[in-house]
């Protein structure tokens, strides 16, 4: 079956229940009604605060957490619990933290081959190690590595040994949740051309995660901000950050360091007062309006919808 | 001449004497701060920013030690200061703030009693008197009810709020020099937004000198005075922001500019370094950066580059800026 779209995520929710007393739980509303789409070899950039829901939602498409409710279909069709097995063929995840990803016992040819292993994706043991090896070669490892353990590559080398893990099942789809957060800003940039070199060898689509603003619009054809559960804000790249309409997104932008002294100093940043609310206890309406410099009686009563405000634009606020 | 600086840096070599061998994270690293101004210390992890730090203040890890040079603090050598006199140092001539203020406060006293622990311990006042200082630089800093806040614990406080209080206490003593470790990697970009406004606001105000130690150049980009590369343990470059941004003249920083994305948004290929970090196990013989920089010639292999000064004032220790400035100007400019 051939769709417009990849991934189509409708009303996604992802409730924890948190102990708030002896016979008490409240659910965290970590991620509360999302929805967007995703189109083959396309990547989409998620960003927002901690807290806000990011990762959760990156976990719960790939049913690492079981969704409260909402529906993630593949190429138009429903991914639930009991066909994931299939689906994680299509589907895979590099992880923020390439220390505590990679198991510290394994090879590195065992790290890449599990899921091939898994998947029972080769033949015999020459196939297998033949896939390994040019694994290894499309992100840029030696075949010598191949014998190796974890703890003997510096941090971007570890990055790549999980990008080749997710790459060994030969996915259309790939969640980098926070992949190049903990790198240094120039092995950083040798991994950002690493999956802008996959992108265009392998049409893979990314859900791109992080926090880092400007990496992410360097990366993104199109972007997605959150705040507390919900997208206020989704676009395209260059449109977003060009004409940010959502309050929230406004000042986030102009929060970002510039890396340009001029730039940073004509910059006027528009400051937020106070902090991020908890997701366990959120305000009634939307839940930007107890940091919002328009909020009005309205926000505080109904929840703002994603409208669309023409070229896909779309934007959850009323007096924007 | 020692007047003019409030802080002098002079040849500093700090090692860590570790099982496997000397690790040498800072390998000579000179630098003056002027009174009242902010200096920079951009470097990526290992490169010797933090320790540069750690050493000023002495609170190296047990086996780390100064091993030669000078730290000059309004012409006093503190590498000679005893424990008694560094004591009276730390805090009340020089503060530091921390990256994690989860880890930086103690999570069984109270924000008020640390804070007035410290006051108490720099200054003559009494109890009640400390308590009323608490409070106001619980103000200063923009925490809201600090009445109330100074009976909280630190795990009452958001990451901001916490930072807020880190602030305060280093800066309830008055101090000279404010050294800022990474004090906003582990928040959010809008937190962090508020902590640079309110450091420069208070540094305005109180008129101290700030060492800001940082991996994000769009941080020092808006903020800094004076900015220093660092790499491998040595100094690659110092000048104003506009020369290190606009007029870089060391490889290794012209690599840095090049591997970070435009703020204007262009979908430029990104040109990363090649390679990977130094091992400061074993520093070569020559320029610590020539493994990773495709300008390197025979004689970075062999030799340590200078210090030269550009024709623009700033200075860099790369031995392509010592031939430009010989091609161009018949002297090399070399300055120690």
């Amino acid at each position: 079956m051939n769709n417009e779209y990849l991934i189509e995520v409708e009303n996604l929710k992802q409730y924890f229940p948190i102990k708030t007393g002896f016979f008490k739980t409240t659910p965290l509303k970590a991620v509360d009604g999302v929805s967007f789409k995703i189109k083959p070899g396309e990547t989409l950039g998620l960003v927002g605060e901690s807290g806000c829901g990011k990762t959760t939602v990156g976990r719960s498409i790939l049913r690492l957490y079981e969704p409260t409710d909402g529906v993630v279909k593949y190429n138009g069709e429903i991914i639930t619990a009991s066909n994931m097995q299939e689906y994680r063929k299509h589907m895979q995840m590099v992880f923020q933290d390439p220390y505590s990803s990679l198991n510290p016992r394994m090879t590195v040819e065992d790290i890449i081959g599990e899921p091939l292993d898994v998947h029972k994706l080769y033949e015999n043991k020459a196939q297998r190690r033949e896939k390994i090896l040019s694994l290894m070669e499309l992100v840029g490892l030696n075949a010598e590595h191949a014998t190796r353990y974890a703890h003997e590559f510096s941090g971007g080398q570890r990055q790549r040994i999980g990008i080749a893990r997710a790459l060994a099942v030969d996915p259309k789809f790939i969640v980098c949740d926070e992949a190049v957060s903990a790198l240094d800003v120039s092995i950083q940039a040798q991994v950002i051309n690493m999956f802008e070199d996959l992108q265009q060898k392998l049409g893979v689509a990314y859900l791109f995660i992080a926090h880092d603003l400007l990496v992410v619009r360097h990366i993104s054809n199109r972007i997605a901000v959150m705040y507390l559960g919900r997208i206020v804000e989704v676009g395209d790249a260059d449109d977003v950050y060009e004409h940010p309409q959502h309050p929230y997104t406004e000042s986030l932008l102009s929060a970002v360091p510039i890396p340009d002294p001029i730039q940073a100093k004509e910059n006027k940043r528009i400051v937020l007062s106070g902090d991020v609310p908890s997701p366990m206890n959120m305000p009634t309406g939307c839940a930007f309006r107890t940091r919002c410099r328009y909020a009005t009686e309205r926000c505080a009563t109904e929840c703002p919808s994603l409208l669309d405000r023409g070229n896909g634009h779309e934007v959850a606020c009323f007096n924007r | 001449m020692s007047e003019e600086y409030i802080l002098q840096v002079k040849d500093l070599h700090t090692s860590f004497f570790t099982d496997s061998g000397e690790v040498k994270a800072v390998n000579g690293v000179n630098f003056n701060l002027a009174p009242g101004k902010i200096l920079g210390i951009v470097g990526e992890s290992g490169s010797g920013k933090s320790v540069t730090a750690y050493s000023i203040m002495q609170i190296l890890a047990d086996t780390g030690r100064i091993t030669s040079g000078q730290v000059l603090y309004k012409g006093q050598d503190l590498t000679k200061f005893d424990k008694k006199q560094m004591h009276g140092f730390r805090g009340k001539c020089c503060s530091i703030i921390f990256q994690d203020p989860m880890t930086s406060l103690n999570p069984v006293y109270s924000i008020g009693n640390q804070l007035v622990e410290a006051i108490m311990l720099h200054t003559d006042k009494d109890k009640k008197a400390a308590k009323a200082r608490a409070i106001e630089m619980l103000e200063l800093v923009g925490v809201n009810e600090p009445q109330k806040r100074v009976k909280q614990y630190p795990h009452e406080l958001s990451g901001g709020m916490r930072q807020r209080v880190m602030i305060a206490m280093a800066l309830a003593c008055e101090p000279d020099i404010l050294i800022a470790d990474e004090p906003t990697t582990a928040l959010d970009v809008t937190i962090q937004a508020q902590i640079l406004e309110l450091m420069q606001e208070l540094q305005k105000k109180l008129g101290m000198a700030i060492i800001m130690v940082t991996h994000d150049l769009g941080v020092i980009a808006s903020m800094c005075d004076e900015i220093i590369v660092m790499y491998g343990g040595r100094v690659c470059e110092r000048g104003t922001a506009e020369d290190i941004f606009y007029r870089p003249a060391h490889e290794y920083t012209k690599g840095l500019l090049r591997s970070i994305p435009k703020a204007d948004g262009s979908k430029e290929r990104l040109v990363p370094i090649a390679g990977n970090p130094i091992n400061l196990l074993n520093l070569p013989k020559g320029c610590a950066f020539c493994a990773r920089c495709d300008e390197a010639m025979k004689i970075c292999l062999d030799e340590v580059p200078p210090q030269v000064q550009m024709p623009d004032g700033h200075y860099s220790s790369c031995w392509l800026a010592y031939k430009k400035n010989l091609d161009e100007r018949g002297e090399a400019g070399v300055v120690e």
